[in-house]
């Protein structure tokens, strides 16, 4: 490095961070320098120039930081801590990942057990949200990642069958394991039912149709109170049953195995519940896709006309992509349902789509293992961020770290995208191969844009 | 008959308001083909620009009201276009020329980080403004059984939709004369031969965006006057009515938008004014539905030619 460059660096870092420390300044002039509350005479405004000016001195010095280090410099110092993976290392990864985890999360509550012995109870509750985000990933990953058509109602499928469940029990007292599959049955059912008016739209239109059916069925969820309870929604839902023995303190399933009563053993047994139902999931999925209607879909998915123009019923196979998504969804509706054991139309706002879509982009499009991985990472990110109690003794007490929650959720969405547009699992197996079987780059693989 | 006409009029006003937003959506769809997200809360961070502008011009000691309101609309119009762009260039810039789905995330992204930083430094409680613009004309007084019934159109109305027809008019001059407008509709048709020709496409394609914000900011400020009370999610609602409206009226249409919004805003309101009340958004998204089913590239706009 020359003793010219480096002032010339210097300042150019320093200019930089200059232009977005005016940027923050002027973004956040009225919503940090400025805040209004309702006072007693209407709406009072309160000035917050000291957090005004701290956001603008930290963006300045963060920026100036990564210019001067990272960005701008001749040598970043990220270089030195790039990882890189030998590639006979990536694909031992690759074949031996998938197994791995299927271990670890056939034994998951017994090492949560025997890890925290103390927080048990909370960590299973955990891998069990965690488990049905991973069902429901693989569910929407047929519509969008295999058919490529692009879906952002498919909240709408999950509450079919979790309303499906709770009313089957409240009006005609059916049990878990015999509403499952007519949950499934109905979804499936809605599946065809609005995916028929919309098999003529691709791309974005399919997407805002989609859009508007999940909110058409949340606006009716909320409004038809004789029926649905409103928004009050229905309560009291029955758990599920292991073979005829409920979890109770006596007769139950303890009493019949001779083992001592704990409220663990329900947890544990929801866990194998979505365990099962998520690995049904996935199981179904690896076996379409090696059938001629798997291949429709992925067909369908890289190019539209050819597939007409080749004899593929495109109708038959966008339904069938429709109803298959939804049938998954509504057994993880039930279930939800019944682990709740209370559900209200606030469950299934738009949000729960977007971050079902989230997740399945996330981690690949068509990719099983990605889903995973993303579910893990968003939902087990989110809830990390619940437990931020410690922050409040830096913050002080009027620190609320969980109101972030949703911010950095956000903000993690945007960043990951943009560092990985492809997702985090970068290649995928095609289903149909020539002479050798290998992996190839997500790059040459339509994802989801319906042409 | 005098029923039918009030809610005539107060369908044209909130529909100008759908149209604004819905201008925003199809610009940015016509020119990167993208269905902006965050869109729907760049119009909520709009409305809370304007309402803290407000307040603090009428705490310094302005008191004549006109000069407040057009003080107001040109600082939101201002500082919304800044977040406007700076959305574009976090989200959307970074994955140009990536895959569709790519930008459509992290603009649901950005959509979820302006709801929730709003909510952080704004408060979830909602902020009501009583109203401040008072008054009106009764057009047609008429009798029925119940007693008289007056066909009202207020100050507000009137600036609501004389606002938006200036800008309107303002907004088709700017696309078809200046060179601005010339450009947008040369990345519009052809980015790469624009880029070849000397359009600079990055700067046009923020400036698009800088445009959408600033006319979603004059709705939020409408909006705000209008309903005079506003929270953090105000957004996603009217977001997806205003896109509803743009695909309505032919996503890339400028025309379109607004006969969109202003169809929308009209279903909105006959429904609830003669149907149910709960069940109005369920007869916006219908309509939706239906119009795809018949005409997939809306009312005004231009059928998709396909190219194998």
């Amino acid at each position: 490095m020359t003793a010219a460059q480096k002032p010339a660096r210097m300042a150019e870092s320093v200019k930089d961070a200059a232009i977005a420390a005016f940027l923050v300044a002027v973004l956040g002039l009225f919503f940090f320098g400025l805040r209004t509350d309702i006072g007693p005479g209407g709406l009072d405004l309160t000035y917050r120039w000291g957090l005004w000016f701290i956001a603008i001195a930290i963006t300045f010095g963060v920026r100036l930081l990564l210019n001067l280090f990272v960005f701008k410099a001749a040598k970043p110092v990220t270089s030195g801590i790039k990882v890189t993976v030998p590639a006979g290392l990536k694909s031992v990864i690759g074949r031996f990942l998938g197994p791995v985890l299927l271990v670890v999360a056939m034994c998951l509550p017994f090492i949560i057990m025997l890890l925290f012995p103390n927080r048990d109870r909370q960590f299973i509750d955990l891998a069990i949200l965690i488990m049905t985000y991973v069902m429901l990933g693989w569910g929407l990953n047929i519509v969008v990642g295999l058919a490529g058509l692009l879906d952002l109602g498919y909240v709408a499928f999950y509450a079919v069958g979790a309303y499906s469940f709770a009313l089957l029990a409240q009006h005609l007292n059916i049990g878990f394991w015999t509403a499952l599959p007519l949950a499934g049955l109905l979804a499936a059912f809605w599946g065809i039912i609005l995916g028929y008016p919309v098999l003529r739209l691709r791309g974005d239109y399919l997407a805002i149709v989609t859009l508007a059916f999940g909110e058409i069925i949340r606006v009716v969820l909320l409004n038809w109170y004789d029926f649905t309870g409103g928004p009050n929604g229905i309560s009291g839902i029955p758990k599920p049953s292991f073979f005829g023995l409920d979890f109770t303190r006596t007769g139950g399933f303890a009493d019949f195995f001779g083992i001592e009563f704990a409220t663990i053993h329900r947890f544990i047994y929801l866990y194998y519940i979505i365990l099962v139902l998520a690995l049904i999931t996935n199981f179904v999925t690896l076996r379409l896709r090696k059938l001629p209607i798997g291949r429709a879909w992925e067909a369908l998915r890289e190019d539209e006309i050819a597939c007409r123009s080749l004899g593929i019923n495109t109708t038959n196979t966008k339904l069938t992509a429709f109803s298959i998504g939804a049938m998954f969804a509504g057994f993880a509706g039930s279930f939800f349902a019944t682990r709740q054991g209370f559900i209200s139309p606030e469950s299934f706002t738009f949000l729960e789509s977007a971050i079902i879509l989230a997740i399945v982009v996330l981690g690949g499009l068509g990719s099983q293992v990605g889903v995973v991985i993303a579910s893990v990472v968003m939902i087990g990110g989110i809830e990390i961020l619940r437990n931020l109690g410690f922050l409040k003794q830096i913050f002080g007490p009027d620190f609320e770290p969980t109101q972030y929650r949703m911010l950095i959720f956000g903000l993690a969405m945007v960043l990951i995208m943009v560092w990985k547009p492809r997702g985090i699992i970068s290649s995928r197996n095609p289903s149909a191969v020539y002479k050798e079987r290998k992996k190839i780059s997500s790059d040459m693989v339509a994802q989801g844009e319906g042409h | 008959m005098e029923y039918f006409l009030q809610q005539l009029i107060n369908g044209l006003t909130l529909g100008s308001i759908y149209g604004l937003i819905a201008i925003g959506y199809t610009m940015v769809y016509g020119i990167i083909g993208m269905i902006n997200f965050a869109h729907g809360d760049i119009f909520m961070v709009g409305s809370f620009i304007a309402l803290a502008t407000f307040l603090a011009l009428v705490a310094i000691g302005i008191s004549a009201l006109p000069l407040i309101l057009f003080i107001t609309l040109l600082v939101a119009m201002l500082f919304t276009s800044a977040w406007g762009w700076t959305v574009e260039r976090l989200a959307y810039r970074p994955l140009r020329g990536s895959f569709r789905l790519a930008p459509l995330i992290t603009a649901i992204g950005m959509s979820i980080v302006l709801q929730n930083f709003v909510q952080i430094t704004q408060g979830a409680r909602v902020k009501p403004l009583p109203p401040q613009i008072q008054g009106g004309v009764t057009l047609i007084e008429g009798m029925t059984e119940n007693g008289t019934i007056a066909v009202q159109l207020s100050y507000m109305q009137m600036i609501i939709i004389a606002t938006t027809l200036a800008l309107m008019i303002g907004f088709s001059l700017l696309i078809s004369k200046t060179s601005l407008g010339r450009s947008q509709r040369a990345c519009e048709q052809d980015q790469k031969m624009a880029a070849l020709l000397g359009v600079n496409v990055d700067r046009t394609i923020s400036l698009t965006f800088v445009m959408g914000a600033a006319l979603a900011a004059v709705a939020g400020f409408m909006f705000l006057l209008l309903y005079g009370v506003i929270d953090f999610y105000i957004g996603f609602l009217a977001g997806v009515k205003a896109f509803t409206a743009a695909v309505l009226g032919g996503i890339g249409s400028l025309p379109g938008a607004m006969l969109g919004g202003l169809l929308i805003g009209l279903i909105e309101v006959f429904w609830s004014g003669y149907f149910s009340v709960e069940y109005k958004d369920v007869a916006a998204f219908s309509i939706l539905v239906i119009v795809l089913i018949f005409m997939p590239s809306g009312l005004l706009g231009k059928p998709e030619v396909e190219k194998v």
